[in-house]
């Protein structure tokens, strides 16, 4: 029996992004709670968001992402040997975004998945894909996170949802004869299951619809199980204080695990991208992690808001675009969020 | 072992270094959110920065408890008695 053979190093070889076209500005927001433009500037530095609007399917996006990494990277769509998809919002149980995803595209027969890692699913992604192409399973894999978050919010609560955009990062990860992925970082602390989450579970809407046919309409089977907003369709929320706290303390702790584990120090970085949460969590972190002015951040969120999954991608990506300069230099970056799952590591910009 | 007078005033420092709020205006009757105008955020910042000073631990669902600066020097005394 023979074993694959194992390769030493992976790298990153391209990133590609897909920013949908409907932009929602703070004064957007207002309509919908009781806020202000500054209040929101000052709590998250979100000035905009985009979003997709109902012609534009999460898969779309994500393939809009792929396609652009493929062409940044140089990799044919038959050269790929696995594809994965990071999302939480993609509307089917079963089958994978990621199995379509490779369809599109021409990627056939690659194996495809999705990882349900929330804003952690990027990272999560990128440790499997590094690990396949080093492991000699595969030898490139297109690492996807896409996101319609614009599906799953209630633009009249205010705990989450006016922070969230939608949009679509990718990378194609293959060999290399350098380090070009340090260790991966990664974990998750199921306690905080319900720091952020969804309001119910998708079963309710079935439970209602069985409802409403025994009692014949909908508003009388929703008085029964006390629905009276008829909020049917489960929505996004946080406690955004532990959050904070969390996202901050414990994951700059992370972001140093990370960086040692790459044997780097934080003055031989060249960017620090982390997950676009918020402004305040981005700056407090910056602060905590100690990085010389010289480092480059991403500070995608005030135009893009929160893409979850595909933050870090798309951030990265634009960094890449108005500094080309960054290009061979070492980036760290790091998501976290629903779970609550982590995961970290450095990487060699292309 | 601070006293409350110690606690207050390491307080104090934590605030004006998080918002720029001047030391003397962090009295003990004084509401973090009502009167400093500190919100959720940077209270969150207060309350680990001063976890990190006072050596205690001020638990999540106990942040909500603590209206007042008293209500603070007070939470951080008993912690560390």
């Amino acid at each position: 029996m023979r074993q694959s053979q194992l390769r030493e190093h992976s790298r990153i070889l391209g990133y590609g992004a897909y920013r949908p076209d409907v932009t929602v500005t703070n004064e957007d927001v207002c309509q919908w709670i009781e806020s202000s433009d500054e209040w929101i500037r000052q709590r998250t530095g979100i000035v905009t968001r985009h979003r997709a609007g109902a012609d534009t399917s999460l898969l779309d996006m994500a393939e809009g992402a792929a396609r652009d990494a493929m062409a940044k990277a140089g990799i044919e769509a038959s050269q790929l040997g696995a594809v994965i998809v990071s999302t939480v919002t993609h509307p089917h149980a079963t089958p994978s975004a990621a199995a379509a995803l490779a369809d599109r595209i021409g990627a056939t027969p690659a194996p495809a998945f999705d990882i349900s890692a929330a804003c952690a699913g990027y990272c999560y992604g990128v440790a499997q894909g590094d690990a396949l192409v080093r492991s000699g399973t595969v030898e490139y894999v297109l690492v996807v996170g896409a996101e319609k978050l614009s599906d799953f919010i209630d633009n009249t609560e205010r705990t989450i949802s006016f922070l969230l955009g939608d949009g679509a990062g990718a990378v194609v990860i293959g060999p290399s004869d350098t380090p070009g992925i340090g260790p991966s970082v990664w974990g998750s602390d199921g306690s905080k299951w319900d720091v952020i989450s969804m309001t119910h579970p998708l079963t309710n809407i079935r439970q209602l619809s069985l409802a409403a046919e025994a009692a014949g309409s909908l508003s009388a089977a929703a008085a029964e199980v006390g629905d009276q907003d008829h909020k049917l369709w489960p929505t996004l929320r946080q406690d955004g204080q532990s959050v904070f706290r969390w996202a901050v303390w414990e994951m700059a702790k992370v972001a140093r695990r990370a960086l040692d584990a790459a044997g780097v120090e934080p003055e031989d970085l060249a960017a620090f991208v982390p997950h676009q949460a918020n402004m305040r969590i981005i700056d407090e972190m910056v602060k905590q992690l100690k990085l010389p002015e010289n480092v480059v951040v991403a500070r995608d969120i005030a135009d893009a808001g929160n893409t979850s999954a595909a933050s870090i991608p798309l951030a990265t990506h634009r960094l890449l675009q108005e500094n080309p300069e960054l290009s061979g230099g070492l980036s760290l970056q790091i998501g976290f969020g629903a779970g609550l799952v982590f995961g970290a590591q450095v990487v060699v910009l292309p | 072992m601070a006293s409350n007078e110690e606690i207050l005033a390491g307080l104090a420092e934590i605030v004006n270094e998080e918002t720029g709020l001047a030391p003397e205006a962090v009295e003990l009757d004084k509401s973090f959110t009502d009167d400093l105008d500190i919100d959720s955020i940077s209270m969150m910042t207060i309350v680990v920065n001063a976890e990190e000073k006072f050596g205690v631990r001020i638990p999540d669902e106990e942040v909500k408890n603590l209206k007042t600066v008293g209500d603070a020097v007070d939470f951080i005394a008993k912690a560390q008695a």
